[in-house]
């Protein structure tokens, strides 16, 4: 035999997951709620995510390519998914010059400046969303009513959002059919409670997330905003007004789930998502702003190394 | 629902290829290589020379201490010297080189294949004839059986249980041993018990051997307190921990033996090798072993006698496929590259299995993203990125803490890891060196 043998420790064989699998799967999963902004929101869906997403691969290409002089990785699709996931997080009226902004923001700000992929410390979707609502409140905090097929895009009607409404003591909200379709105002990939537990539904069973940080996140805000309501119905919505509105169904399943940013053992994720759900509720309910998701979960974010480094897997034989 | 293990866990493609092929002997070689280390602890002995003349079952290799084990000759023929030989572990250890003529026995070994079912010996009788034969564990992890069947002072044993879970791709040795030898096997499982002093045994063994499954569990209703046992099949389950905890439901404590929580685990091959050594006076002298791979093609079971080389096995099988990039010795999970052909087998081979280059080759690394499917499969519960990310820093501290001596070196971690990371390359070699820095604090 002329070839050398290999030598190599084991295992000596592999299952054939990759990070780009991961990532493309989750996007698979997003596919329900952009078809579902598409018909709701039309043009400027298509506008404000395809901008997105071009502008974070060209940017992460750039950084790599010429700043950090390293191979550029964009094809594992981590770049893809964030520019998808800031897009979900933006209403579809939003300006192509402040969407480029946020992309740099997450890019520029939240991923490579730490090391790139793996190494981040906050959600870089949420980094460039949060951005942006500090830095353009007006424009953020306008969003376009739904018009099934629209060709309009920034000239789009405008109106208020369930959670502003509900902020301001008004009754008069969408029913709970148009509200699990998506047929309200909101960021244009945050509408439709539907898509999103499909896409839930997918990541579960192909293995990419478990249960455990949307369930928890979902339950805490249940638990939380029934206690509430249960107290004073007339202040403050029922709770399936709270988890069907807003970004909480986007949140718990595709932002907290990040993997980079949440912890590594289940309780560590129970916890974590807990977290989440009480600091979205009390911004909700207690703030100023009418929604807290985001900044709920990078405040959890940056809580993460202090829980992976107390709270351990379950260890076989206990201890 | 069936049980198995209660944390982590994988299963990857089973791949038993060979599985329904009858045990085919294999030719004696000319000469065979019969390490004297095949076995864990200390080497034995050699107690033959240059030129001396020994049949099958002359004992060569003396027990070196209390955790060793005796070699015998697996052939008749000469010494024809004692020299270093490179075995499966990769390094050159002492072996007895001895050169074949004819095939003659020991005449204390019963050749013949009549069943011997009753066994009058006491416990301490028992234990000396395996300790006589040289029986290791045939799993693989090769410790001394002997050892294992007189816990220390303190300690009762309440059950035996059998490893038949074969739970590593591609092998099927346990398997067509069960399938061929299940009577002597069972009978095997009741002079262990006996040795043990428990009336009660479970035979674990996955669910994809429903036929070993089916003919155990109408064998085993001629014996009294042995209990089959179907398990989900799950990697790695053969692991003695998890075994315990799939079939007794309890964990063994870090650092604690598995008769801590009353249990005894043995391989089911090693049942069989104990009747043989019991019953029939047979020192372990050859065993099965698959040889396997998807090039190969002729993949088999073969009774091989220990010394053998493995170009042998590979040549009974078919040959070498052109592309093989990997020979390894054992499943593909935990089993070792082999550095040559001509590496002999021993005790503990349960199988040779040949990958193609394009298998063999790993995937280009990336860095960590923290997807916690490492953490996820581990069965021990460990963090595998944190303990390879201690070592990488050599952070050995930290690494201590986060119980890296636990590792039971499955591999489902590196197996799971979307960015292909060597996680435990890096964790074997952090455990090695907190065990030494453990030991360095006790002494």
């Amino acid at each position: 035999m002329e070839n050398k043998l290999i030598i190599s420790p084991s295992p000596h064989i592999h299952g054939g997951d990759s990070i780009s699998k991961n990532m493309y799967g989750v996007l698979i999963a997003l596919v329900p709620a952009f078809l579902v902004s598409l018909y709701y929101f039309g043009l400027g869906a298509l506008i404000v995510t395809a901008v997105s997403v071009l502008s974070c691969v060209i940017i992460e290409y750039l950084i790599q390519k010429f700043l950090r002089k390293q191979e550029p990785t964009i094809w594992d699709g981590s770049a893809i998914l964030t520019g998808v996931l800031l897009a979900f997080n933006l209403p579809s009226n939003l300006p192509v010059w402040i969407v480029i902004i946020g992309a740099l923001a997450a890019i520029g700000i939240g991923k490579m400046p730490f090391g790139g992929l793996g190494s981040n410390i906050f959600n870089p979707a949420l980094i460039g969303r949060v951005f942006l609502l500090i830095s353009f409140p007006a424009q953020m905090t306008t969003w376009p009513v739904p018009e099934a097929l629209s060709t309009h895009y920034m000239d789009a009607e405008t109106g208020a959002t369930v959670l502003s409404l509900i902020k301001g003591g008004t009754n008069n909200l969408p029913s709970y059919a148009d509200m699990a379709l998506g047929n309200m105002g909101g960021s244009l990939g945050e509408v439709s409670a539907i898509a999103l537990l499909l896409g839930l539904v997918y990541m579960l069973v192909r293995k990419i997330i478990t249960w455990h940080i949307p369930v928890a996140i979902i339950g805490t805000v249940a638990i939380f905003t029934g206690i509430m309501h249960g107290v004073a119905p007339y202040t403050y919505a029922n709770p399936a007004v709270h988890l069907l509105s807003g970004g909480l169904l986007l949140g718990a399943i595709f932002m907290a789930t990040d993997y980079v940013t949440s912890p590594m053992s289940k309780a560590g994720m129970i916890v974590y998502g807990i977290g989440i759900g009480v600091l979205t509720t009390v911004i909700r309910l207690f703030g100023s702003y009418p929604e807290g998701v985001s900044f709920a979960i990078i405040i959890m974010n940056a809580l993460t190394p202090l829980i992976n480094s107390y709270i351990k897997p379950k260890h076989f034989g206990g201890k | 629902m069936l049980r198995t293990f209660r944390i982590g866990g994988i299963h990857p493609p089973e791949n038993k290829l060979s599985a329904g092929k009858k045990i085919t002997p294999l030719a004696i070689p000319e000469q065979v290589i019969i390490p004297l280390s095949q076995h864990i602890g200390a080497p034995a002995q050699a107690v033959v020379k240059k030129g001396d003349v020994v049949k099958v079952g002359t004992l060569i290799g003396k027990s070196g201490g209390f955790v060793s084990a005796n070699i015998h000759s697996s052939v008749s023929g000469k010494v024809n010297k004692i020299d270093n030989a490179i075995d499966a572990s990769g390094y050159k250890r002492s072996a007895i080189y001895i050169d074949v003529e004819g095939d003659e026995w020991e005449e204390s070994i019963d050749r013949s294949n009549q069943l011997a079912k009753t066994c009058a010996l006491s416990a301490k009788e028992i234990i000396d004839k395996i300790t006589e034969a040289g029986i290791v564990g045939m799993g693989g992890a090769t410790f001394p059986t002997q050892v294992k069947l007189m816990p220390p002072p303190g300690n009762k044993a309440e059950v035996l249980i059998i490893n038949a879970a074969e739970c590593e791709p591609y092998l099927t040795s346990d398997h067509s041993l069960m399938m061929e030898k299940g009577e002597e096997t069972l009978c095997g499982i009741s002079i262990l018990m006996k040795a043990i002093e428990v009336d009660k045994a479970v035979i674990g063994i996955e669910k994809n051997k429903p036929d070993a499954i089916s003919h155990f569990e109408n064998l085993a209703k001629e014996y009294k307190g042995i209990e089959v046992m179907p398990l989900k099949s799950r990697y790695p389950q053969g692991g003695e921990k998890q075994l315990i905890d799939a079939v007794i439901r309890r964990q063994v404590k870090s650092g604690s033996l598995p008769i801590s929580v009353g249990a005894v685990v043995q391989n089911v091959g090693t049942a069989y090798a104990v009747y043989e050594a019991v019953q029939k006076n047979k020192p372990l002298i050859e065993r099965v072993v698959t040889v396997t791979g998807k090039n190969v093609s002729n993949a088999s079971n073969l009774l091989v006698r220990i010394g053998t080389p493995i170009s042998k096995l590979i040549d009974a099988a078919g040959g070498l496929p052109v592309n093989t990039g990997k020979i390894i010795g054992g499943g593909p999970m935990m089993g070792k590259a082999l550095i040559s052909t001509e590496v002999p087998v021993t005790k503990g081979s349960s199988g040779i299995l040949l990958l193609s280059e394009a298998e063999a080759v790993r995937k280009p690394m990336y860095n960590c993203i923290r997807c916690a499917k490492c953490v996820n499969v581990c069965p021990m519960g460990l963090n595998p990125t944190l303990l390879m990310d201690a070592t990488e820093f050599s952070n050995w501290e930290l690494a201590e803490k986060n119980n890296i001596v636990d590792c039971i070196e499955c591999g489902s971690c590196s197996y799971t890891c979307p960015a292909n990371r060597v996680l435990l390359d890096y964790i074997r070699l952090g455990k090695g060196k907190v065990m030494g820095i453990i030991r360095a604090r006790k002494s």
